[in-house]
């Protein structure tokens, strides 16, 4: 339980609160694990407000209200509000499914400070195609409306792949049409239902050549009226992301259940045991935790990382993707081109381009189907 | 990306958009801005500059209290005060 040597700690900056695994969207590359968590497991709002007053003790600015989808949770204008007393800075990712005035008002007046909406697509098939619910664009669309007559700053989440990159120009017009301040254009990451679904889903090169000129194109057109962040996909990348800034760095996610996690994706590790809310203080678990420190720093790592000069700018990249893709946990993430691994993308990117598979959508695992056998 | 667009004047009055938050953080014993999505640490001087933005004082009356403050000639106060400010309005920190 000790920390490695000369390994000095700060305060994190943002707290990832997932209220739930319920969602009334089964879009096919939801971060949530593959073993969706059931209401009954859910933390009760007394815990979670316990929670939120000991991430603002122990240094959090930021708490990003996620899930699932919040809005299920018939607490949450109590949570915002706590949150808000606490000291935190409240931000609500949400599908915007079931928003309505009366609800939005309630959390304005809680002290929400920001709205992140997410969006599949511009065409209103695709979109509730995508998002797996008749009718989803359209509730999008109300939403947005709601959110930007309640003076809230809205951003657009929109996560784009091989099945909706051509209407990426759509995609950030519809943006700037439904009022947003910013628009997230997030890649997919392949983690859970999305490395299940990676052959449906990984661009091409070309895809991604396009998408990049028109983010580039539209940043310099909007400029002042919509700010575009991009996010570029690992698979073709060469130097790996920084993920999360580095484990235990900045970031910790909750989960509905009251996992404490250094990203959203960690329980996929395995032989890592992660402390719950009920175990101990945020700050106990932060500064002292074993499973915060494992990955933290650089003692860590093994080469070509350990003699990198690159080692604490992008702190060997993603360990859950490194996991998923060389069931290893502890090697170099295989997006970087100086991994002896970094083969294994390559040979996805053309099974991707060679069959467009049926979606396996996000669901409970009783009802799953047979998974796809890559994962 | 700036050009083209009509640049911050001196008689502009500059307030902290909605659900922008400067605040002092007792953890970290710093001075911070929450925006969406953002977080900015200012540096010592920005501090000085943005503790004067109240909603009244406009961009000219911000340099002349700064000019008196450090001893400075006007002119070189403008040349940080302006560039920086414009560069939040344009963040969507600062709104005129």
């Amino acid at each position: 339980m000790t920390m490695p040597a000369g390994v000095s700690v700060d305060p994190p900056l943002a707290l990832l609160a997932e209220l739930t695994h319920r969602c009334p969207l089964r879009c096919p590359y939801c971060s949530n694990p593959l073993d969706l968590q059931r209401s009954g497991a859910e933390l009760d709002t007394a815990t979670w407000c316990r929670v939120f007053t000991e991430a603002a003790a122990l240094g959090v600015l930021q708490v990003h209200f996620s899930g699932g989808e919040p809005l299920v949770r018939r607490d949450l204008v109590k949570l915002v509000g706590h949150a808000t007393e606490a000291g935190l800075y409240v931000n609500l990712i949400t599908s915007g499914i079931r928003l309505d005035a009366d609800r939005l008002g309630g959390l304005v007046e809680a002290g929400l400070e920001h709205v992140q909406l997410s969006l599949q697509d511009s065409e209103p098939s695709s979109g509730d195609r995508i998002a797996g619910l008749p009718g989803a664009q359209q509730a999008k669309r109300q939403a947005a409306a709601l959110i930007r007559a309640a003076g809230l700053p809205l951003t657009i989440n929109a996560v784009v792949h091989r099945q909706n990159l051509e209407r990426l120009e759509a995609i950030i017009e519809l943006a700037v049409q439904l009022g947003a301040e910013r628009l997230e254009v997030a890649h997919v990451q392949y983690y859970g239902w999305a490395l299940a679904n990676r052959t449906a889903l990984l661009p091409s090169r070309e895809q991604l050549d396009a998408a990049t000129a028109a983010v580039e194109t539209a940043r310099a057109q909007l400029a002042g009226r919509l700010v575009i962040d991009y996010v570029v996909p690992d698979y073709y990348a060469h130097r790996p992301k920084a993920c999360m800034g580095g484990w235990g760095r900045r970031f910790l996610n909750i989960t509905p259940s009251g996992k404490v996690l250094p990203c959203h994706a960690a329980e996929t590790l395995p032989d890592l045991r992660f402390p719950t809310v009920a175990d101990a203080s945020l700050t106990e678990i932060w500064y002292r935790s074993h499973a915060f420190a494992w990955f933290r720093g650089t003692a860590w790592m093994a080469e070509p990382c350990r003699s990198c000069e690159r080692r604490e700018i992008d702190w060997g990249g993603c360990r859950c993707q490194a996991f998923a893709l060389t069931g290893d946990a502890a090697r170099t993430d295989p997006a970087c081109s100086l991994s002896p691994d970094h083969a294994l993308l390559a040979d996805a990117r053309r099974e991707a381009t060679d069959a467009t598979p049926e979606f396996v959508y996000r669901q409970h695992s009783a009802l799953r189907q047979a998974p796809d056998p890559t994962i | 990306m700036t050009a083209g667009r009509p640049s911050l004047e001196s008689s502009a009055v500059l307030s902290f958009a909605p659900h922008v938050r400067f605040r002092f953080d007792e953890t970290r014993q710093a001075w911070i801005i929450l925006a969406p999505e953002r977080l900015l640490l200012p540096d010592e001087q920005a501090i000085e500059i943005l503790r004067l933005i109240d909603g009244e004082r406009d961009v000219d009356a911000i340099i002349n209290v700064l000019a008196g403050r450090f001893d400075a000639p006007r002119d070189v106060i403008a040349g940080d005060v302006l560039p920086m400010l414009q560069d939040l309005v344009d963040k969507k920190v600062l709104r005129q």
